[in-house]
């Protein structure tokens, strides 16, 4: 695999000097920033007496796998079978990120492409509310979920995800730049209200979604359940290895591995998403 | 008299039904619309707005999770602006941290999304992995911790030391005079988030015939290019940028109360939602805690405003 590391040249506004400050400020910062990543993967495989070498290092010695094997062995004692805990989040993550994707779309494909009463005070009532603290909306949460029975189920973390204000707005904004002539044509040859948002609107904000993808899908992942859920046989993967990893010192190792699966989850969907929205790119021609 | 009042009540009662009628109509001439919208407006409307709705009615309560809320009416507001010495504090501190983690973030984002968009697909995709880590990865800014430890093993004391700058350790996170400006730089490592990758995503969005036609009319350079055809061309996504930046910035707690403690030393970390917190989840005072929300809520919605009609003047 050859990569370029050419900035591209076929605009006539870059000065060669500009082209390498760029590049300055980016290798600079970018290692500043990549420190918690490579923190995170050494210290799986850091041995006992290097996780609690004081300062602590960075880099890692003498790699080792024993936490992995802990880890392992410590997975196949649950009481709960691992399995069961990891199809309750793949249940989370897929049903939640999917839902919010579509739902939140239509609804943003309509609010900002028809014309329709209410429509305006609806949009304004989203960016409102992702402004009030979701610190004290939590006891009335509680109180809705009791009322409609939803205590100790997954539901009550997928449903409440499919209207989170955050997909909205973002796809609300990107679908403002869908110009209206590409709406009338389809619908002039007859094309459905639903054919025209998944065979035209959606795929003109590619890059949106793909992006509210990766958003959604690290906030799902990261849930523990603990609000809503009660019974052990409904809790998710990270509750569970979030128990493991809480064992005091001599978990320490395992503690750092479940800190690795928790971070290497969400950066393989968020490579394979980005390599996605480079696939767009190329067959409209850009890149 | 009784007459002129029935004419009055039908006057009304006419109104009401042609209004009722009008609404019918409009919803029956628009129903593709309406269920478009139905299945997020009802989950939003039950998970979302109802429950702010019933928070903002509790700020008017005096509730403390147990017993049932009493009425108060606006007894918790006057007690927050008149004898809350400590909410003050923290309105000072949460006013600092915004006032520089809100525009100096969103200026990051703005700019790192930009300069990495300059590059070849692989490669940009490479550098939004780094620059977005901090916060993919969890609670790693404490990582920055280590780097304030109060002893000389800290890394910034023991370097500050073998320079021969100082001749002993500072207790960084416990001096109040540190704390906040931390506070504020590990908050800005950190905030290459969800603006970030939604301005990439935008500027990926933009027609790349645009560019061409701004060479043939004359843009000189790339600074000139950004100002005039990248910037207008993304407004939609800079006020995304906008409100993410303003909801991060005035709520912020979740770094602030591991690094500086909780309650920090002398509140100089304090900041509106950690006194929310304080009351909400230490005191059992829901409905003082409410008020708080409501009050940062309000501040935010103007600031939010006034951020509108200042993005409305880019690309002028």
């Amino acid at each position: 695999m050859k990569i370029d590391f050419s900035i591209r040249r076929m605009k006539i506004s870059r000065s060669a000097g500009g082209d390498i400050f760029l590049l300055f400020v980016l290798i600079t910062t970018g290692l500043f920033m990549a420190i918690p990543l490579v923190y995170t993967i050494t210290g799986a495989f850091k041995p006992m007496n290097e996780i609690f070498l004081y300062p602590p290092r960075i880099l890692v010695r003498n790699p080792t796998l024993d936490n992995f094997k802990d880890l392992f062995i410590l997975m196949s004692e649950t009481w709960i079978p691992i399995t069961r805990y990891l199809a309750n989040s793949l249940l989370i993550v897929v049903l939640g990120t999917g839902g919010h994707v579509i739902i939140s779309s239509m609804g943003a494909y309509v609010v900002c492409k028809h014309q329709f009463p209410g429509k305006r005070f609806f949009s304004e009532m989203v960016v409102l509310s992702l402004m009030f603290a979701a610190e004290v909306t939590a006891i009335p949460n509680f109180l809705i979920m009791s009322k409609l029975g939803w205590i100790n189920t997954l539901k009550s973390i997928i449903v409440p995800a499919w209207g989170y204000s955050l997909g909205f707005y973002l796809m609300s904004r990107f679908m403002t730049q869908i110009p209206d002539v590409l709406l009338e044509a389809a619908k002039l040859d007859g094309a459905s209200e639903f054919r025209i948002f998944w065979t035209i609107v959606m795929p003109s904000v590619k890059p949106a979604w793909l992006t509210l993808m990766i958003l959604s899908f690290q906030q799902l992942w990261r849930d523990q359940g603990g609000r809503f859920i009660y019974k052990e046989v409904l809790k998710p993967l990270p509750y569970a290895l979030q128990q493991m990893a809480s064992g005091g010192l001599a978990r320490q190792g395992v503690a750092a591995v479940v800190g690795l699966i928790m971070m290497i989850i969400p950066i393989i969907l968020f490579v394979f998403n980005q390599s996605k929205i480079v696939e767009t790119m190329t067959t409209s021609g850009i890149d | 008299m009784d007459t002129q009042i029935t004419v009055e009540n039908q006057g009304l009662m006419y109104n009401l039904r042609h209004r009722f009628t009008r609404l019918g109509r409009d919803i029956a001439r628009n129903k593709t619309s309406y269920l478009f919208l139905a299945p997020y407006a009802i989950i939003f409307i039950t998970f979302t707005v109802l429950p702010v709705l019933v928070s903002i009615i509790l700020s008017f309560t005096h509730y403390n999770m147990l017993e049932k809320p009493v009425w108060i009416g606006w007894q918790n507001y006057l007690k927050l602006f008149l004898s809350d010495d400590v909410f003050l504090i923290a309105v000072k501190n949460t006013f600092v941290f915004a006032a520089i983690t809100g525009p100096v973030g969103y200026l990051a984002c703005l700019f790192f999304a930009w300069m990495v968009n300059e590059f070849k697909p692989k490669i940009r995709a490479f550098f939004t992995l780094l620059f977005y880590a901090p916060s993919i990865s969890g609670n790693a800014f404490l990582v920055w911790q280590i780097i304030f430890d109060a002893d000389q093993y800290g890394y910034l004391n023991g370097l500050l030391m073998s320079l021969g700058l100082r001749d002993d350790p500072i207790a960084w996170l416990y001096d109040p005079r540190f704390i906040l400006p931390i506070c504020i730089i590990v908050t800005l490592w950190m905030s290459l988030g969800t603006s970030f990758l939604v301005f990439i995503a935008g500027l990926q969005n933009i027609d790349p015939s645009l560019y061409e036609a701004g060479a043939i009319d004359g843009v000189r350079n790339r600074w000139q290019e950004l100002w005039y055809i990248t910037l207008p061309s993304m407004k939609p996504q800079l006020m995304f940028g906008a409100i993410m930046s303003i909801t991060s910035s005035f709520a912020a707690s979740a770094q602030i109360i591991p690094l500086a403690g909780f309650p920090s030393v002398d509140y100089a970390a304090r900041t509106v939602v950690s006194h929310l917190l304080d009351y909400g989840s230490v005191r059992f005072e829901m409905g003082y805690a409410c008020a708080i929300a409501t009050v940062l809520f309000l501040a935010m919605v103007i600031t939010q405003k006034i951020v509108q009609r200042l993005l409305s003047k880019v690309g002028e």
